[in-house]
């Protein structure tokens, strides 16, 4: 027989599955608490009430340890260092979860993050196939970055990308209509549906995406004197001179509404109007559920960028009352993360106390997922306290990055870097979600358990050196690295186990440490969000 | 409702993701084999082995040839100075190589530096009328690996992912090693899996193989003894308490799955594939003791044990400055290391399953900028180029298409790079026409259909 069944590997598999095939009795230590979900805000409410009606019991609130590393990579993709760890953990404030939201939202690790994220929405890459060049792309993150960092209201935020002129160089986000491979009206028809309104135009008939594309038929891009700067601006008969034809006079929103477009406006600023509209049945609904995606990994319509009518909302009650919210608050990003940090539902641990295989596509407990690739990468760099080269060999001169930098704030996709490709950084060609992947390859996991890359920093990284010279109080040593990569103190029962392992002398050896490093980098726990 | 109604099985390029986690109840109701089955596709037996798999794969037709070795000169080497020489049209095009080599296929003649290749010229064929017209790095090596333009939304995989996705997933491929490598760097300037994803991206090998040893990243560690990557691995195993609590998690079963096939290759004997160091010290040499030639032994060692792809990725073709300086060097590193591996798979029987093809992203321009700064550069050339393709079915001996007088411009029989690319498709029994199923659902077609606008010269059937 080909490939044969492992008979141990099965049996263990089976042995799990038969100790777990009942609700778990007792909360899983160190990974739930004792609280039971209860209702805190009103998403908790409107989902509550879709368990109730799907049989699905939730699983219990994570623990304090869980919270805490979940929120920091969720929040501002960055690992809790020892010192926060321990101080959260020993925090007996009842409100510290609420507290460490709000501290989280104001570091500026949460503007780092979140333009790594809307930068593969918005395809910041100086090159192939999208062709922004270094100069564009530092001022369109410089841009974001500061739009996010000052929390600019939404509307706004969208507005500047779709209304701006000028220098690609100087005015960040007029790159928003260079980001694409396709820069005639239709092609960025294209991209702001799936950008803003979470939509593919796909299977649109002709008509519909034609008149859409009107409405961009008269952006002009000039080159000027300096190399690879280009004037994005309003040039009523741009276009006309390459197509020989006059540009159209009458456009279609996507709801179905014919305009004459007004000889004395930019014709992107009648589409802004229309988009950014509260009543706009698309703006506000793929902003917060995008951000719901970001946070559960999953959409409460998914995939986030193909809403459609057969495409339908597990739970629509929960995005309108996000939709209102987003709305009623000025239009502020922040009030939704909060929102939906804060609610129960957010802090259920991933062990799921259901039978019911819905329970995940309804949120009852929290989904695993491997780490980012950026994430993963900075995450080994703090704990051992070591750094990457990244650079770009296009174009010349060579794009040199300082030494030091986060992999988080690198906002080019052209930078070169073999760990990021192979744990599935992405591309940024056409800005779908799915260019982002996250599944553990066999690749990765050599990599991760056997590389001289990863071996080096856990046995030379001089952020663990105390480690690797501290051999006389064990439990001491132990703690500290249990505190530094995963964010928790060690339970007794691991402590048994690393006693066990160590039985035969009372004090560490340099091995030992580092072969304790290594397991608990390679550890699930530690390579997942959970 | 049956359990299995109650899971949905979402399959795309990267193969079956499981939408749904399995209950721990259903789960056990179902019994875990049919669970297990459920989760790792089409044979309901556990691919230890499997790189990467699709239950909606098409069969393949039965082919000529098994493997793929590609030798990507990076930069784009110059056609006048080796496969298309010039020597009539003067100076100012030939520079100082004014004396082509006869080889052993009359009427057939190459650079002067490339004496082993004369000696085999009956062994592989030369297209010297390959054309794109594209001058720019990037644009012309997704086109000549992909066989496609960019811009229309979709970013199409290269030759070599493709050949994994066809033939480096079981029942076909059960080989230990990853199907698809790269020695020793990724290119990097474009994905080479494009929309497959990186299931499908080649292994890198990284290290040097003409060092020893050749440190294979993840694989060859030196330092780390095999006891104690077992005992690592135990510790590793004892520790993880969330994989033990959620043993029943696609997301545990994948890095469980990802982990073995891991030990396979660092605790087992097919890690010592990628080991030159077991060659004679004779075969060594014949090959070079350079990073190029020992990567084509290496690449022959993969081929033998049924590795799928291999690129060896040849950097140093692009040479705007001092070009005659830069061959001299250059030259017979490639000569000897090339010659060695086609007379090698010939030797050993392997030539036949085997495609060698050999080409950069384009030509270099034939004239010779003599001027400071170049100092007897070549720049980018698109409009013509050669490519040498040897075994899997291809015809040795032969020269398809011809350029003009000084190599400027193809004037016979062009060459599209989408045609030698569904050429290989069709000696590896991969339908050029079938279609694979893009991340968004829809199919997209291996190679343009021909009315798409697509320009072809058609397959090559005078050397196949």
């Amino acid at each position: 027989m080909r490939n044969p069944v492992p008979i141990g590997f099965l049996l263990a598999a089976l042995t799990v599955t038969a100790t777990f095939a009942a609700i778990p009795p007792e909360p899983v230590e160190p990974f739930d608490s004792n609280q039971e979900f209860s209702v805190r805000n009103r998403i908790d409410e409107l989902l509550a009430a879709r368990w109730k009606e799907q049989g699905i019991t939730p699983a219990l609130i994570c623990s304090d340890a869980v919270f805490l590393r979940r929120v920091y990579l969720d929040l501002i993709g960055t690992l809790p260092t020892e010192s926060e760890a321990r101080k959260f953990l020993e925090d007996r404030d009842p409100r510290k979860r609420e507290r460490l939201i709000d501290e989280l939202l104001n570091r500026p690790e949460y503007a780092d993050y979140w333009t790594m994220r809307w930068g593969d929405v918005l395809r910041i890459k100086a090159e192939f196939p999208i062709n922004l060049w270094p100069n564009a792309v530092q001022a369109y993150n410089r841009w974001l970055y500061s739009s996010l960092a000052r929390n600019k209201p939404y509307d706004q935020f969208v507005r500047e990308l779709l209304t701006s002129s000028g220098s690609n160089f100087r005015v960040g986000p007029v790159n928003f209509y260079r980001a694409t491979q396709d820069r005639s009206p239709k092609g960025i028809a294209q991209v702001v549906a799936l950008t803003f309104m979470g939509v593919r135009t796909d299977q649109w008939p002709r008509e519909k995406l034609e008149g859409m594309a009107a409405f961009f038929s008269q952006i002009s891009f000039k080159p000027t004197m300096e190399w690879k700067e280009e004037i994005v601006s309003w040039d009523p008969y741009a276009g006309s001179a390459a197509t020989q034809q006059a540009p159209p006079r009458e456009a279609m929103f996507p709801d179905g509404v014919k305009i004459q477009l007004p000889a004395d406006r930019d014709p992107r600023q009648v589409f802004a109007d229309w988009l950014i509209s509260p009543k706009n049945p698309w703006f506000a609904k793929n902003a917060v559920n995008r951000i719901w995606y970001w946070l559960f990994g999953r959409g409460i319509i998914h995939e986030p960028d193909d809403i459609r009518d057969d495409n339908p909302a597990v739970a629509p009650e929960v995005l309108s009352y996000l939709e209102s919210e987003l709305v009623r608050s000025g239009w502020d990003l922040k009030h939704i993360y909060r929102l939906i940090c804060n609610s129960a539902t957010y802090q259920l641990s991933c062990i799921s106390r259901s039978q019911n295989p819905q329970a995940s596509i309804y949120f009852a407990y929290y989904p695993m997922r491997r780490l980012d690739a950026e994430v993963l990468i900075d995450a080994i760099c703090q704990i051992t306290g070591t750094s990457e080269e990244y650079w770009s060999m296009v174009p010349e001169p060579y794009t040199i990055i300082p030494q030091g930098e986060r992999a988080i704030r690198l906002g080019d996709a052209s930078i070169t870097s073999a760990f990021l490709e192979l744990f599935g950084r992405p591309p940024r060609d056409v800005g779908l979600v799915s260019e982002r992947t996250n599944r553990m390859t066999a690749s990765q996991r050599l990599h991760l358990l056997n590389s001289s890359h990863i071996l080096r920093k856990i046995e030379e990284g001089p952020g663990l050196e105390w480690a690797r010279t501290s051999y006389a109080n064990p439990r001491q040593t132990v703690t500290r690295l249990y505190l530094t990569i995963l964010s928790r103190y060690p339970t007794e029962k691991e402590w048994q186990i690393l006693k066990q392992t160590t039985a035969k002398s009372s004090r560490l050896s340099r091995e030992m440490v580092v072969d304790l490093i290594w397991a608990l980098m390679n550890s699930t726990e530690f390579l997942y969000r959970h | 409702m049956s359990d299995v109604a109650n899971t949905h099985v979402v399959l795309n390029a990267e193969g079956p993701q499981l939408s749904t986690r399995l209950s721990r109840r259903a789960a056990l109701k179902r019994g875990i084999f049919g669970a297990l089955a459920l989760y790792l596709g089409r044979s309901g037996v556990l691919p230890r082995h499997a790189w990467a798999f699709d239950p909606t794969l098409p069969a393949t037709k039965p082919a000529k040839a098994k493997a793929v070795i590609q030798i990507w000169m990076w930069g784009g080497p110059p056609h006048l100075d080796t496969f298309d020489p010039k020597p009539e049209a003067g100076s100012d095009y030939c520079g100082p190589f004014t004396s082509p080599i006869a080889t052993n296929v009359s009427g057939i003649r190459i650079n002067e530096l490339l004496t082993e290749l004369a000696k085999i010229a009956d062994k592989y064929s030369l297209i010297r009328s390959m054309t794109h017209g594209v001058n720019a790095h990037e644009t012309a090596s997704y086109l000549v690996q992909t066989g496609r333009m960019p811009g229309d939304r979709i970013v199409y995989p290269a030759v070599g992912a493709v050949v994994a996705y066809f033939k480096g997933q079981p029942p076909e491929y059960e080989g230990l090693i990853p199907p698809y490598i790269v020695l020793t760097e990724p290119q990097g300037r474009f994905s080479e899996a494009g929309f497959l994803g990186p299931r499908f991206k080649p292994f890198a090998t990284g290290g040097d193989p003409a060092r020893t040893p050749f440190t294979v990243e993840g694989i060859v560690t030196p330092g780390v003894t095999v006891a104690r990557q077992k005992s690592r691995r135990e510790l590793l195993q004892n520790l993880d308490l969330l994989r033990q609590v959620m043993g029943d998690d696609p997301q545990i079963q994948e890095i469980k799955q990802a982990e073995e096939q891991a030990y396979d290759l660092i605790l087992g004997t097919s890690g010592k594939a990628f080991d030159p160091s077991e060659e004679p010290q004779e075969v060594r040499e014949k090959y070079g003791t350079t990073t190029f030639g020992q990567s084509c032994l290496v690449a022959r060692r993969m081929v033998e044990r049924g590795v799928r792809y291999i690129t060896i990725n040849y950097k140093g073709w692009d040479t705007h400055k001092e070009n005659f300086v830069v061959m001299r060097r250059k030259l017979p590193e490639f000569d000897r290391g090339l010659a060695s591996l086609i007379q090698d798979l010939a030797d050993r029987g392997l030539l036949d399953s085997t495609i060698v093809w050999c080409c950069g992203e384009f030509g270099r321009t034939p004239k010779i900028a003599w001027e400071a700064p170049w100092n007897g550069g070549r720049h980018h050339y698109g409009p013509a180029f050669s490519a040498l393709v040897a075994g899997g079915g291809f015809k040795g001996g032969h020269v398809v298409g011809a350029t003009d007088r000084t190599g400027s411009e193809v004037k016979d029989r062009p060459v599209h790079p989408t045609d030698l690319i569904a050429s290989m498709y069709e000696l590896l029994g991969i339908d050029p026409g079938t279609t694979i199923r893009h991340p968004q659902g829809y199919m997209v077609r291996l190679i343009p259909e021909p009315e798409n606008g697509a320009t072809s010269g058609g397959l090559l059937r005078e050397i196949m």
